[in-house]
């Protein structure tokens, strides 16, 4: 039986870094969507070096750890005179990480729509904008809504990254509680329970939605 | 920017002794978590009682923690309860614990995804049900099952950077000592790191699309 006191004597200490973990997952889930959505259209656009500039990113960034790319806001940008807190640096790491699989996710959901929709749309006189927005995306948004949820997941367990780097989110103070009362075991307990419950009821959520756009057909 | 003071004999050959660590640790890791991940997607699927329910909890729990947390843990809080790990054992086995729970619902997945009336033609025609499951079933969900494991197999090698946390001496700890020497030596230092991770795992990418035109 865990130790409740840790709990409870911590309890704003905890409450303080969920807050954090909560407020940088939802700023980076905005901005990769943002970018995510940008390289996507950059992907399957008609114009050559956009999208070879989109696969450049997708492949690049999808290939390197989180680790890395916050370490090159953390210890690169300082080596060229500008420096950001930890959780800058983890919130913005994060956004241009999960923005390379977001935008695989989008891009994959758009060709999977058979072209012949978009060209049937187009020949019965809706510009290609309105073809795109009443016809192609949302036959996609069913395809992408899985694997985004997912990615969504992904980012809300990637944030703990910040506490490598001093970042004041739930793993930071968590670690800082255990370094304090030498009671690791219990706890990193109750950090695991403060991550569960943004976690798991998120995907049970996403395997309901799952679900129910499988059964839509 | 110092390119060549970055990348002198010495720091280039501590670097690539940590990325040595990293390959070492995410092949170990790998091998483990997909056998792991075979047992318990396997038992899970056979849905056998008691042992099916009672890992499918554990797996929720697993997969829906930071693999930070689970890394801190096997180091820092095991002691704690009288298990003592070295650094790159204690990798491991979070890293193994983590990723088998994600292959495990890989594994179930794909071999939900047979045909049930596979199943049912292979009873019929007088195999058993561990039969019908090595000869039918597994065969036929292994190979849809490719794809998604090497996706997984190369997070998994991204996840081993994690460790640096509780110091395994892999690619992103010895990198870290390189910059510490010099603020012009980060950058260079970042680019190789980052040549060096995307070489192994765009590589296991491409394996990975192969394969996925292959199979599926």
């Amino acid at each position: 039986m865990p130790d409740f006191s840790i709990l409870t004597e911590n309890f704003d200490i905890y409450l303080h870094g969920f807050r954090n973990t909560i407020l940088a997952s939802v700023i980076a889930l905005l901005g990769s969507f943002a970018i995510g959505t940008v390289i996507a259209v950059f992907r399957i656009t008609p114009i050559r070096p956009l999208r070879w500039a989109g696969a450049m990113y997708v492949e690049f960034i999808r290939n390197i750890p989180l680790l890395l790319v916050v370490f090159v806001f953390f210890y690169g940008l300082p080596s060229l005179g500008i420096t950001l807190s930890g959780f800058v640096c983890g919130t913005l790491g994060l956004m241009i990480y999960t923005a390379s699989f977001i935008a695989e996710a989008i891009r994959a959901g758009i060709m999977s729509v058979p072209k012949g929709q978009l060209e049937a749309a187009q020949a019965s006189g809706l510009t290609y904008v309105q073809a795109m927005r009443y016809v192609v995306l949302p036959q996609a948004i069913k395809i992408v809504i899985p694997p985004l949820s997912n990615q969504s997941l992904n980012l809300i367990k990637n944030s703990s990254i910040l506490g490598v780097f001093a970042g004041l989110d739930l793993m930071y103070f968590g670690d800082q509680i255990a370094s304090r009362t030498y009671v690791t075991f219990d706890t990193y307990i109750f950090v695991a329970l403060f991550y569960l419950v943004l976690t798991l009821p998120l995907s049970y959520m996403a395997r309901q939605l799952e679900r129910k756009l499988a059964k839509s057909g | 920017m110092d390119f060549a003071g970055a990348l002198s004999p010495d720091n280039l050959r501590f670097i690539l002794e940590g990325f040595y660590v990293t390959l070492k640790v995410a092949f170990i890791s790998i091998v483990l978590s997909f056998v792991l991940g075979c047992l318990v997607g396997t038992i899970r699927y056979a849905k056998i009682p008691i042992l099916a329910p009672v890992l499918g909890v554990i797996v929720e729990i697993l997969r829906n923690l930071p693999l930070l947390l689970i890394i801190f843990f096997t180091r820092f809080a095991l002691p704690d309860i009288g298990i003592k790990l070295d650094v790159v054992t204690s990798a491991i086995v979070a890293l193994t614990l983590f990723e088998g729970a994600i292959i495990s619902e890989i594994v179930r997945s794909g071999l939900n995804s047979v045909n049930k009336g596979q199943i049912e033609a292979s009873r019929s025609s007088g195999l058993g049900y561990t039969q019908t499951l090595w000869h039918i079933v597994m065969p036929q969900g292994l190979r849809r099952m490719v794809p998604p494991l090497v996706s997984q197999f190369i997070a998994l090698l991204k996840d081993t950077s994690l460790a640096v946390v509780i110091s395994l001496p892999e690619l992103m700890n010895h990198s870290k000592i390189v910059i510490a020497q010099s603020y012009d030596f980060v950058i260079p230092v970042l680019m190789v790191v980052a040549l060096l991770y995307f070489s192994v795992n765009y590589a296991l990418s491409l394996i990975a699309r192969r394969l996925e035109a292959k199979f599926v």
